[in-house]
């Protein structure tokens, strides 16, 4: 679901099609026939921004027919253990948990804690919003007091037990209502159940994979926390074949995030600190439990190693390992945040390394005329981008609101070295080191980022040299020593040994470190990022393993190196049942080795190596000593894999049907129209198409959803300059169905163009049965398909499909919305230049669009009053909106009654 | 040519009479072709790499010749060694030695002033120089101190980036350990896309 694998990851969609050939059965749930589904046994389409709908309709279907896997799910998830009295479900509050706060649109998620009643974690929802904290979890689960000492029922019967809670919480997620909802038939939705739920089991395991058509949502973590709760139910985490697989859509984007380029994280997910926090001690307090169970409970080893590698010798126990060098965040520095800031002229030089948000971030306009608003841009890229010359082609040129004899920014651009012309480390998706030898130099100017960005600390460093300032301090005391070939001014820095100093090192012997369990807060070891330590373990860089697979095992442990630990499926331990036995002999993977007393198994055992099955620790016991011998998932505060998430997410500790923020439709199942926790921008330049309770919606009917092409490659820099790409995929085009062709007056391969709030972009009309309309509640629902890899440059260029989108994101990840919107769509060609401008403003004044259109999140009918959540509007922004808008109706409820038959069909 | 040599010259004979009953090997070749040699023949020596664009990770195998004015790359291919991959590369990947020895290859550092219509050419260390003074320039005019309540922010909104996912690790190592020591924050990459 919500991935298209054939045709975004072709390669890896070969072994789907092995499993197919041995026997699985393979179902593809998407709103659009593709390449996936034309290879799968089943096509199941549904609409865009139903999913969960879907999911909690089969976690229904599962809790009402007793078909979990329930050894697994008593021992190995939190299932029987109790919730806080003071919980409320969005049963209860028409949408809405315990704990909601109207006026700043966040939850205050202290109620949604175990019934033991530890202190909720002290940061409060907003400034976790804000700092898209639900992310921070990527490798340690986020924090609880205590691990142990947690009431529970183990005969699951408790009204307040996780399992309870879940049952009733999806209860009128019934087959009539995902019809209803979604526009799956009653019988393709029992055949999804059926398959799920048979694949699964002792004998059995199904994997669940998903891409971004799960994450660009704005509750796109929760749609993968559904598929995870019935992975669990089932069993299907921990074990061979089974698990929820991301794939990922860029060489090394899960690198990225391991490593982060992103404002909230630091290496490892270890959170940026907080303007709140008063030091290191104030920092690890809060990002892990005093008494909490597992490896996250060692935080402080992690930190330390990496301000050690940082700040080298100036970091010191004295002054907290240099922790006050690291800057403080204290809200949203997302990239879309930031891109606002550009326009509202508060930030002046812009770095763009690879990247191409002109074309290939939501809402193209805004990054291009924040791009116009800066001092200075630097893009390094393979080739001449889009985002490098908006001052000359971008779509503002035409209708002018960019003048390029007016436009201020400095442009730098400096050609990057390829893959081929430099040595270093790609993570693919199933989080796997490998190291990439130099094949040949690069030519002329072209450099790799290590380059760049060595001598640019360089050259800084000599510059500052000597300056008394205090903020100067954390650059000049930066280690930044790393070996280098060549010679001259400016030779190339080893990324061997960047590598080898992102492993770490013991800095009393000076040896590399061979795993992660070696990291001390006492300052004797260094490493840049303790998930990667043990990539060079005994002084071997594993990333360049290359071990043929004919000549290893299946889970060949000898290609390559995966973190943590070179472990390839995590939490392996669920493998085995609690007495540490395989599940079945065909589904063998991890087992405990009685006469050795240890854990063995095909694959790296992902548990204490010698902790026995049988283990009770002792209580009030902390950190990996904590584990009992059934407590598989050992980065969890509990060691439990979490059905209800006590903390961690910011949006709700289930997932809920909520409508997209653009939706042709009302929330069927609560007053709660959309997620009442999703973050909105109101700005006069971010406009929104109306959704229910709001007026205006059918101005744009349609929903409208994006996605790639084999072909091409996300914002076409790395494909729409190559011929062979571009001979094969040469122009921009837009699916739909006969129906809705004849509807509009669609013809096949004629123009036409798509029209939102933001945008008109035209394309070639592809008519086509591969878009079905959908039967929706009683009412017929037409879905529209673009690719959106095309921009004004390359060898084949197009309008930017993402100017299509606004700006409105995921509040645990900042996510944008960009997998489902409302649209238009309209024959022949949209118009140009100004009138562009007038055309989008009339449909804005049709429909009613104010600033203030989307931005009322709350719609449930309770006690709490309705707000404007939003940031503050800018008046000063570029005029978008007409002024004579009027004001839509936003209280009117429009919503169905939730529905009796349904409920007690259920009961 | 007599006729039976004629008749043997046809690939459909060869195919239905010898070995290669597919018709991919033997059968199917002419003359013309049994002269002709992979790319790969003339390579000096192999580098292992892996493709650049999406995350699945398929292992290549660079070959690389030379002639009078350098190195070259001469073709990538899949490695079939690859467990992940079995040596297959889809149009992209193949489309990779494209990639990097295509003219859409940008050489030089080009610059575009402020008001400016054209690009200019700078050489490297002036733009290094340049853009180091521009940093610390903007880091100054963005600095942040404290936060209303008084709190220690030590930190510049002056200077953003954006971009990660196509770059190795050792170098997001870098870049997020550069900007941070800067007191820069609003450090991005495609992972928020
Ligand atoms: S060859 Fe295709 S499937 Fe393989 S990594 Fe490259 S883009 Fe992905």
């Amino acid at each position: 679901m919500g991935s298209n694998m054939a045709e975004a990851h072709p390669v890896g969609f070969q072994w789907v099609m092995e499993a197919k050939a041995r026997g699985a059965r393979v179902l593809h749930i998407d709103p659009r026939f593709t390449r996936t589904s034309a290879l799968a046994d089943k096509h199941v389409p549904l609409r865009a921004g139903s999913d969960i709908a879907l999911l909690g309709g089969v976690i229904n279907h599962i809790l009402s027919n007793d078909l979990d896997f329930r050894e697994y799910v008593q021992a190995y998830t939190n299932a029987s253990f109790l919730v806080s009295e003071e919980f409320a479900d969005t049963e209860d509050l028409d949408g809405l948990f315990s704990g909601y706060d109207p006026e700043t649109g966040t939850y205050d998620t202290s109620t949604w804690q175990y019934e033991n009643g530890f202190p909720a974690n002290a940061v409060e929802g907003h400034r976790h919003r804000e700092q898209s904290a639900g992310e921070q979890h990527g490798s340690g689960g986020p924090k609880l007091e205590s691990g142990t000492g947690i009431a529970t029922d183990e005969t699951l019967r408790h009204p307040r037990c996780v399992f309870q809670v879940l049952k009733r919480h999806f209860s009128r997620y019934t087959p009539e209502m995902v019809e209803r909802i979604c526009g799956v038939s009653r019988e393709d939705f029992l055949e999804v159940c059926r398959a799920w739920t048979s694949a699964s089991g002792r004998e059995h395991t199904a994997a669940l994979v998903y891409s971004v058509g799960w994450t660009q949502h704005s509750m796109g973590a929760q749609y993968i926390r559904a598929g995870a709760i019935i992975q669990l139910l089932l069993g299907n985490i921990g074990r061979p074949g089974g698990g929820v697989l991301a794939l990922r859509g860029h060489a090394s984007i899960q690198g990225s995030t391991d490593i982060p380029t992103l404002y909230n994280l630091l290496p490892g997910y270890l959170p940026m600190p907080d303007a709140r926090h008063a030091g290191k001690a104030d920092y690890v307090e809060s990002i892990r439990g005093t008494h909490q169970k597992g490896y996250w409970h060692h935080a402080d080893d992690y930190l330390v190693s990496l301000l050690k590698e940082y700040w080298g010798e100036a970091a010191t126990e004295e002054n907290d390992y240099a922790f006050d060098h690291l800057p403080r965040i204290d809200g949203d520095h997302g990239t879309y945040r930031t891109v606002m800031d550009m326009i509202d002229g508060k930030v002046f030089g812009y770095f763009l390394l690879g990247q191409n948000p002109a074309v290939g971030s939501a809402h193209g306009r805004l990054q291009r005329l924040g791009m116009a608003n800066l001092d200075w841009l630097v893009v390094r890229d393979l080739t001449m981008i889009e985002s490098a010359e908006f001052w000359r082609n971008a779509p503002e040129i035409e209708t002018g609101e960019i003048i390029p004899e007016q436009c201020r920014t400095e442009v730098f651009f400096f050609p990057a070295a390829s893959h081929v012309e430099k040595e270093g480390t790609f993570t693919q998706t199933q989080r796997m080191l490998q190291w990439r030898d130099r094949a040949v130099a690069p030519r002329g100017d072209q450099r790799s980022e290590l380059w760049f960005i060595y001598h640019l600390g360089r050259l800084l460093q000599r510059t500052l040299a000597g300056s008394a300032d205090d903020r100067d301090r954390p650059l000049l005391d930066l280690a930044w020593d790393y070996r280098t070939e060549g010679d001259g001014e400016f030779p190339e820095p080893s990324a061997d040994d960047v590598l080898r100093r992102i492993n770490g090192v013991d800095l009393t012997t000076g040896e590399l470190l061979d795993s992660y369990l070696q990291l001390r807060s006492d300052g004797t070891t260094a490493s840049g990022c303790w998930i990667y330590s043990g990539v060079y373990a005994g002084g071997v860089n594993r990333a360049r393993n290359r071990t043929a697979r004919t000549e290893q095992d299946e889970t060949a442990l000898e290609w390559g190196w995966a973190w943590p630990a070179n472990r390839r499926v995590l939490y392996n331990r669920a493998s085995a049942d609690p007495q540490g036995r395989p599940w079945s002999e065909r589904k063998k993977l991890v087992w405990w080795d009685a006469e050795r007393r240890e854990w063995t198994g095909h694959d790296v055992p992902d548990f204490p190596a010698t902790t026995p099955p049988g283990f009770e620790p002792e209580y009030g016991e902390a950190g990996p000593g904590a584990l009992a011998g059934d407590d598989p998932f050992i980065m969890q505060a509990d060691g439990k894999a979490w059905l209800f998430a006590p903390s961690g997410v910011v949006d709700g500790p289930l997932p809920t049907h909520y409508e997209p923020h653009e939706s042709p439709m009302p929330n069927l199942l609560y007053g709660q129209q959309a997620s009442p926790a999703r973050k909105v921008y109101s700005r006069e330049d971010n406009p929104s198409n109306p959704a229910p309770p709001e007026s205006g919606g059918e101005v744009f009917p349609f929903v409208f959803t994006a996605a790639r092409l084999t072909e091409h490659h996300t914002a076409g820099g790395m494909s729409r300059q190559l011929a062979y790409l571009s001979e094969l995929q040469p122009a921009l085009f837009v699916e739909v169905s006969p129906q809705l062709a004849a509807e509009r007056g669609l013809a096949d391969l004629d123009w036409a163009h798509v029209v939102t709030s933001r945008a008109a972009v035209d394309a070639r009309v592809m008519v086509t049965e591969r878009m079905r309309p959908l039967r929706l509640d009683g009412r017929v629902v037409h879905q529209v398909w673009m690719p959106y890899h095309w921009g004004p440059s390359g060898k084949v260029d197009g309008d930017i499909v993402n100017d299509l989108l606004g700006v409105v994101l995921d509040p645990n990840t900042l996510i944008q919305e960009s997998k489902v919107a409302t649209c238009d769509i309209r024959p022949g060609r949209r118009p140009r230049g100004r009138e562009l401008l007038e055309y989008l403003a009339g449909y804005r004044r049709r429909a009613g669009v104010t600033v203030e259109t989307g931005t009322h999140v709350m719609t449930a009918h309770t006690a709490a009053s309705d707000a404007t959540v939003s940031d503050t509007a800018t008046p000063d922004g570029p005029d978008t909106t007409a002024p004579d808008t009027t004001a839509p109706d936003t209280t009117a409820p429009d919503r169905a009654a939730p529905d009796r038959a349904d409920r007690e069909e259920d009961a | 040519m007599g006729v039976r040599e004629w008749i043997r010259s046809w690939p459909v004979y060869r195919q239905l009479t010898g070995a290669d009953r597919l018709g991919r090997g033997d059968a199917a070749a002419s003359a013309q072709s049994r002269e002709r040699q992979p790319r790969t023949a003339d390579a000096d020596r192999v580098a292992g790499s892996v493709c650049p664009y999406c995350a699945v990770g398929c292992a290549q195998h660079v070959y690389v010749g030379s002639d009078d004015t350098g190195e070259h790359v001469l073709q990538i291919e899949g490695n079939p060694d690859s467990p992940v991959s079995r040596g297959r590369l889809c149009p992209k990947g193949s489309a990779s030695k494209q990639l990097v020895t295509g003219e859409h290859r940008e050489e030089r550092v080009l610059y575009r002033p402020a008001y400016g219509t054209e690009w200019q050419e700078l050489d490297l260390p002036t733009a290094m120089d340049m853009l180091t003074d521009r940093v610390l320039d903007a880091r100054r005019k963005g600095w942040q101190e404290t936060d209303a309540d008084g709190n220690p922010l030590r930190r510049t909104q002056g200077i953003a980036s954006l971009g990660g996912a196509t770059l190795d690790n050792e170098e997001n190592y870098l870049i997020k350990k550069l900007f941070t020591a800067l007191g820069a924050v609003q450090i991005e990459n495609q992972a928020r896309i």
